[in-house]
């Protein structure tokens, strides 16, 4: 049999009962303005570090909702915290504060993420 | 000869034995934490030139309290008179006892209960004249003592916006320091009124006391009383914020020595924690405070957290850092490097505390964070920087502030320098927000990539746009470069005669921002710019005193609300003479501003490449077309 290559695509479906929420909860808890981002994307498009590598902080936000914490644990010690999001944002979002949280959270082991 | 002992001098005696053990067990405690160059340092200062100086500093702020007083006379008076008013009682007390008593070199109990071991003293000529000075001191004590009572439930008394909460022994330390002056005139009064002695206060006093009551047996409580409250206050004072009288006399002879807070903790900064006396002028100056309305993580309060060995780690976050506190503190306590420590130290759990290590604090060291090799920031692209002989860092804010990055190339272009624009197409950060939130070491990953940028570009000078990079160049990459700012630049090029200007008819307040102003001490060159270009005009914040904008990038976790409430008011302030143009030095500051206020707001950049002569451009045009071009359209 010859390999083409293709394969059966991995089911990609977000189950909100079995994902680990608890990151976004403890975020949310410290932060409040974390849920009124509505994620335009300014701060990805602003970003410091996103102009070497494909961070996005607007990804991010979206995966630590839907409670997919193992990307967010590799991906967040990416940024530089200078600040630039925070200032772009039209909501008035406290992005630092997040992006320090979900840090801190990985260190107190908070979202089973143990990849810092 | 009659023995002169009562029973009631025994809590007054347990007291003051106490407490004098105690902070001789203490210094020696503190000297022996300090590294050993500070011990040297301290040694040399003690038997050396700088014990002068600290004795005129003990006296001039820890009695007299000079400082508090030129920033809040009311208050100023409140503490001398406290402070200044108890020592004065002691010294002439002590002569008092010396010369009247029955020998010479008494106890201390002698010459603090000296009345009552001596009532018929102070009748006639040079007794007369002692009995009135000791009268005097007393009234002047109390006069404060009014003014500290009237401060706990108005603070507006002292002239200041709001007083420190205190915590419950606190209340009792405060109660039994209230308690000793009244006390003791009231003690005074009744044996005076008795015996027929006495001067203008306690004389006057005890005589028309005793026209209706039996002042004899009167007094004797008050006696006890007097010696209860004394002994109660030095028994608690190691456990309240008291202990910053002791501590203080430690503190001015350890700072004149030249010991410095540094970056770690240790003993020094021990030390100046417990020289806190939460006298509130932290309070007062903090904008957090009177802006945006948080009112429990002002300097003093941090000061108590510590010594009560709470979990500060929210409090020292929640700070702009803009080092307004420090700056006024009249002690000198070096406030932000204490919060920056704190800031490194990360969370830290509230320790079992018992009554005896409430007197004898652990020796606190500051383990650092472990750290797993591994560099964070892999994905940096290889450096590589042409040869110049100026590099110009605009930085992450001024990246965002397009305007000052354009000015700053047509400045750069129309005076002449061999110049390269060090991140045009958006360089690293520079790493001062990483170090303000405690990541030292994620922060020198980006200090050196962009050192290895600089070393590179074989420059000599590097010029960057925002305070907040212009301080962590200067402080913490180790490079053999002259870091300029650029409205120190724009001085130079001004001085050299490299630049041509035109006076702009324009009224303009200059914002110092935090990081340039009090962060790094440059003061006078964007002021000397702003004069040579428009009309400068005063504010009432004027250099030390200047306001924060609010935008921060030290606090992580304030509101965007809060934020601006403190950026509105701040700029409220500084517009109150409808200036055509709020200056400042700061791409941070621009933006913070711009949303909250009318007046438009520029920095010194953009403000001098407006007023650029325009034949200077021309004559540049030709030699480097392509950078010009690009700033063309920004006025």
């Amino acid at each position: 049999m010859v390999n083409f290559g293709f394969t059966l695509l991995k089911g990609r479906q977000i189950d909100y009962d079995k994902n680990d929420r608890s990151l976004a909860e403890y975020i949310l808890l410290q932060e409040p303005s974390f849920s009124i981002c509505f994620e335009c994307g300014g701060c990805s498009a602003t970003c410091t570090a996103g102009n070497f590598t494909p961070f996005s902080l607007r990804r991010l936000n979206i995966l630590i909702k839907r409670g997919e914490n193992e990307e967010v644990g590799r991906e967040i010690s990416k940024c530089m915290l200078c600040g630039k999001c925070t200032l772009v944002c039209p909501r008035g979002v406290n992005t630092r504060n997040v992006i320090t949280l979900t840090k801190k959270a990985f260190q107190k082991n908070i979202g089973n993420a143990d990849t810092i | 000869m009659q023995i002169q002992f009562d029973p009631f001098i025994i809590p007054f005696n347990i007291g003051l034995y106490f407490i004098l053990f105690y902070a001789v067990i203490r210094c020696v405690r503190w000297f022996m934490d300090l590294s050993r160059p500070d011990k040297l340092r301290l040694q040399r200062g003690f038997f050396g030139k700088a014990f002068g100086q600290s004795i005129k500093d003990i006296f001039m702020e820890s009695l007299i309290h000079r400082r508090i007083f030129n920033l809040k006379p009311r208050l100023g008076y409140m503490h001398m008179s406290l402070a200044f008013g108890w020592f004065l009682l002691i010294l002439f007390g002590t002569i008092e006892a010396d010369i009247f008593g029955e020998k010479h070199l008494n106890a201390p109990y002698k010459a603090i209960f000296f009345k009552f071991f001596n009532p018929e003293h102070g009748s006639t000529g040079f007794e007369a004249f002692f009995a009135f000075l000791m009268d005097f001191i007393l009234a002047f004590i109390l006069s404060g003592l009014c003014l500290a009572v009237l401060k706990r439930f108005s603070s507006k008394v002292v002239g200041m916006k709001k007083t420190t909460k205190l915590k419950p022994l606190d209340k009792v330390a405060l109660t039994s320091l209230w308690m000793i002056f009244p006390s003791r005139l009231m003690a005074e009064s009744f044996t005076s009124g008795a015996y027929g002695t006495g001067s203008f206060l306690t004389g006057s006093m005890g005589s028309w006391l005793a026209s209706f009551l039996p002042a004899e047996q009167m007094a004797y409580p008050f006696w006890w009383l007097y010696s209860l409250s004394l002994g109660l206050f030095f028994i608690l004072l190691p456990l309240t914020r008291y202990m910053h009288i002791p501590t203080e006399l430690f503190l001015i002879f350890a700072r004149n020595s030249g010991i410095r807070t540094g970056d770690q903790t240790g003993s020094f900064s021990e030390i100046e924690t417990y020289s806190c006396s939460s006298c509130g002028i932290c309070i007062d100056a903090c904008q957090m405070n009177f802006s945006a309305g948080i009112t429990n993580m002002q300097s003093a309060y941090l000061m108590k957290g510590i010594r009560n060995n709470d979990n500060v780690s929210d409090m020292v976050q929640n700070c702009l850092l803009c080092g307004r506190c420090d700056q006024k503190c009249p002690v000198g306590i070096e406030l932000t490097p204490i919060r920056m420590i704190r800031r490194r130290m990360g969370e830290t759990e509230k320790g079992k505390t018992t009554l005896l290590k409430r007197y004898f604090p652990d020796r606190k060291y500051f383990v650092p964070a472990k750290t797993n090799g591994k560099p964070v920031y892999d994905y940096f692209p290889e450096t590589r920087q042409e040869k110049c002989d100026v590099l110009y860092f605009a930085g992450c804010m001024t990246h965002l502030t397009p305007s000052i990055k354009k000015s700053m190339v047509k400045i750069l272009d129309a005076s002449g320098v061999n110049y390269k624009f060090m991140d045009e197409n958006g360089g690293v950060c520079c790493g001062r927000p990483l170090m303000l939130s405690g990541q030292v070491k994620e922060a020198r990953e980006l200090i050196n990539y962009n050192s290895q940028m600089i070393l590179k570009s074989g420059a000599h000078t590097l010029v960057t746009s925002c305070p907040i990079c212009y301080k962590i160049f200067k402080e913490s990459y180790y490079l053999d470069i002259e870091v300029l700012h650029h409205t120190q630049f724009i001085k130079m090029l001004i001085d050299e005669g490299s630049l041509k200007l035109n006076f702009l008819r324009k009224k303009v307040v200059y914002h110092s921002p935090c990081e340039l102003g009090r962060g790094s001490g440059v003061y006078d060159e964007p002021k000397g710019v702003l004069k040579y270009v428009a009309r400068l005009e005063k504010t009432d914040f004027e250099d030390g005193n200047s306001l924060c904008c609010g935008g921060s990038l030290a606090n992580m976790k304030i509101s965007y609300q809060k934020k601006n409430k403190i950026a509105g008011d701040a700029a409220a302030e500084l517009t109150k003479g409808n200036p055509d143009i709020l200056a400042t030095a700061c791409p941070l500051c621009k933006k913070t501003f711009s949303s909250v206020t009318d007046t438009p707001v520029a920095d010194i950049a953009e403000i001098v490449a407006e007023a650029l002569a325009v034949n200077q451009i021309k004559r540049n045009f030709i030699k480097q077309p392509a950078s010009v071009k690009e700033s063309a359209d920004i006025f």
